[in-house]
């Protein structure tokens, strides 16, 4: 159906051009915004992949830094790499069930207006728009200084060094599944509401109880849309530096880290540091732009496919409607 | 009229479903399975409590004014070491209690004899004896040693601990303000355009697309800002430091366009077709009906990005941390050096003493800025909410 055609043999002949005229202009100006968020896209990537690319090699992805982490030549990003997974991991060993859990209740349980529920997705909103900074700082204040320095008391009473009172790998991944529970909820409601109800209208004619067709009909059923919210949630934790400089990101660590309390090196606060503390950065520009481009790599593949499914469920959604 | 049809949870659980009354043998584990749920789905809100309880205990202090950052301090000759208690000893040399109990006798009287050295050294000017840590001289300018005039200074690290968040301030909102006016066009443009006038085709890869923008970590961001747009903005403009909060202020709108684009594309699709076609049907161009229909009732929405937008730039750390420069001058001008909140707290938490009067200070902006974000956060879900409600014609 087009739209703007007004009958040719109006009289009003005048007006009709500048309408097109105008509509010329719209439609370009905000062509041309959508062109412009897409270019410098475009150019923040291809610049990146183009001058990442040489620096990328096998021994640079598959090696530790020895001494000098500022060293062309030497420097490996393979302990960062083992140090985000880590972090990364065990953050969605918790974020994944209670986020899909308070998503579960927020779609089958919960009634649509009653205060409690509007409460429950005020703070999920809420905490998705909390600065990651403060979360770092709840981090600090929460984890390390309250729970870190109580377990310690209980456990490790006779000890000089705090052993959980502490930056470390389990507080930086706590901080992030805070930080991330609202990706998981929001993905995960949005997928279960994308279930036809008749699926669980016909599971509950057959005499299941409520629980059961939720774990065996709509679970099953939401699985693409839980696993893009980990995926995303995942992608997000990734590349997140600020909640984990106060938590558990090490500035150099000679080894892995062993245990949970152990501090660890990142990715992400890598790049930082590159692009900041060193000491010629005409020299590191190539490591700099090949750690660059590891994080993109690991980020952007992540989010390219949470992407592609999610508008895959939401069109099935719109599709059912 | 996504669940209507579903039998409503309202109703007893442990009772029945549409008066068919459901097999009893599982109700004692399945009732205590959906109270773990409801527990568990309550976690959110436990968390917000929590993150506002913590940040704002490690700050509390300072908003009480019982922080004292005072330089020249009474000092207590070693030898009188017997004469204090040991709670009171253990206040005057800035122990806790667990510190306190692990060192010996030999070690703490070198202390006090360390402290009594460090007092005598001390600057003899009349700043010395100011608490800097108090409102007065948080807020206001003071007229410091060896300035001309009462300024706004933040110095934490210098002998004199100078800590007025004023410059922080409008570092933050001179970033903020660029990143909006930066992206507020071209995130709006686009979503009017891809809402509304890309064909159905283009649209699908259009809005993934865009939302790519979402997935670049701001360190990446920040990165780019640094190594890349910093030399080419300052051939631009011919800034005199390369850094800036220019810089760092389009880098900034570069991190919020997505956020704006999904919040305003969303409110604007949520406009019913009707309106759209009612509009064509009497005569409208497709660029009107955009313009003067669709827009209109979707602007509580569009507000509400920019809203949200708004939140997300003056939170964002690692771009700002990165590209602003971080000299705390009092400025407005948009290519001087700036530091925010953000970076100032990204930058010095970790060399604050633990439990001192910097990292209480610094505890306190960011309780300040969880409590800015909360109501903005607040406000543009409220709209948002509203504005759903009256184009479902609830309201």
């Amino acid at each position: 159906m087009k739209a703007s055609s007004p009958d040719t043999s109006e009289p009003n002949g005048f007006q009709k051009t500048r309408f097109e005229w105008a509509s010329f202009v719209f439609s370009g100006l905000t062509g041309l915004a959508t062109f412009l968020v897409l270019a410098i896209l475009a150019i923040i990537l291809g610049n990146i992949l183009l001058l990442g690319w040489d620096g990328l090699s096998w021994r640079f992805v598959s090696s530790g830094t020895e001494q000098d982490m500022f060293n062309v030549d030497q420097a490996g990003v393979l302990p960062m790499i083992v140090g985000t997974a880590a972090r990364v991991f065990l953050m969605t060993l918790v974020v994944l069930p209670v986020g899909v859990i308070t998503a579960i209740y927020l779609t089958e349980y919960a009634r649509n207006n009653s205060l409690l529920t509007r409460v429950i997705r005020g703070a999920v909103n809420n905490l998705a728009g909390v600065p990651s900074i403060v979360f770092g700082l709840f981090g600090l204040g929460f984890f390390i200084s309250f729970v870190g320095t109580h377990l310690d008391g209980f456990m490790h009473s006779g000890s000089q060094t705090p052993v959980w009172g502490k930056p470390g790998l389990l507080w930086a991944s706590m901080t992030l599944a805070i930080m991330t529970l609202p990706v998981v909820i929001v993905a995960t409601e949005e997928s279960l509401r994308a279930i036809p109800p008749g699926l669980r209208e016909a599971s509950l004619a057959l005499g299941a109880t409520k629980l059961q067709t939720v774990v065996k009909i709509v679970l099953p059923q939401a699985l693409p849309g839980i696993l893009t919210g980990g995926i995303l949630a995942v992608s997000r934790a990734a590349g997140e530096v600020a909640p984990i400089l106060f938590t558990g990101a090490a500035y150099y660590m000679a080894t892995l880290p062993r245990s949970l309390s152990d501090q660890f090196m990142d990715l992400g606060y890598h790049v930082f540091i590159l692009s900041t503390q060193s000491p010629n950065i005409e020299q590191t520009r190539s490591i700099l732009y090949a750690t660059v481009l590891v994080l993109l790599l690991l980020t952007f593949a992540l989010n390219l496919v949470a992407v592609l499914v999610r508008a895959r469920v939401r069109g099935r959604m719109r599709a059912m409607h | 009229m996504d669940m209507v049809d579903l039998p409503n949870a309202s109703s007893p659980s442990h009772l029945s479903w549409n008066g068919v009354r459901r097999g009893s043998r599982k109700a004692p584990l399945e009732w205590v399975l959906e109270r773990c749920i409801f527990l568990v789905s309550l976690s959110a809100i436990v968390l917000v409590f929590l993150i506002f309880a913590f940040v704002l205990r490690e700050s509390l202090p300072v908003f009480l004014g019982r922080v004292d950052s005072t330089v020249a301090q009474r000092v207590i000759p070693a030898d009188q070491m017997d004469t204090l208690s040991s709670a009171d000893l253990a206040k005057y040399l800035d122990l806790s209690e667990r510190e306190f109990s692990e060192m010996d006798r030999d070690t703490l009287r070198l202390m006090m004899e360390v402290k009594g050295e460090s007092a005598a050294e001390a600057p003899l000017d009349k700043d010395a004896g100011v608490n800097t840590a108090s409102w007065r001289y948080l807020l206001l300018p003071h007229q410091w040693t060896g300035y001309e005039k009462p300024s706004y200074i933040w110095q934490p690290v210098s002998e004199i601990h100078k800590y007025n968040v004023v410059p922080l301030f409008i570092g933050s909102l001179k970033t903020t303000l660029v990143a909006l006016l930066f992206s507020i066009p071209l995130a709006l443009g686009a979503a009017l355009y891809v809402s509304q006038l890309a064909p159905p085709r283009v649209r699908e890869w259009l809005k993934p697309a865009i939302e790519m923008l979402a997935g670049i970590p701001s360190v990446v961001l920040g990165f780019f800002a640094l190594i890349v747009m910093a030399s080419v903005l300052q051939n631009l403009v011919g800034a005199e430091s390369r850094l800036n909060a220019f810089v760092a202020g389009i880098a900034l709108g570069l991190a919020i366009i997505p956020v704006l684009f999904s919040i305003a594309e969303d409110a604007l699709t949520s406009v019913p077709r009707s309106y759209t076609q009612a509009a064509l049907a009497l005569g409208a161009s497709q660029w009107q009906a955009a313009w003067q229909v669709v827009l209109p009732a979707a602007l509580p929405g569009v507000f509400a990005a920019v809203l949200l937008g708004f939140g997300r730039a003056i939170g964002e750390t690692m771009i700002v941390l990165m590209a602003s420069g971080n000299a705390s001058i009092l400025s407005w001008n948009l290519l001087d050096s700036t530091r925010t909140i953000t970076a100032t707290i990204a930058a010095e938490l970790a060399e604050a003493v633990f439990g001192g009067h910097h990292y209480r200070i610094l505890f306190m902006l960011g309780t300040l800025l969880f409590a800015v974000t909360f109501f903005t956060n607040l406000l543009g879900e409220l709209i948002i909410h509203r504005l759903n409600r009256r184009l479902e014609g609830k309201a």
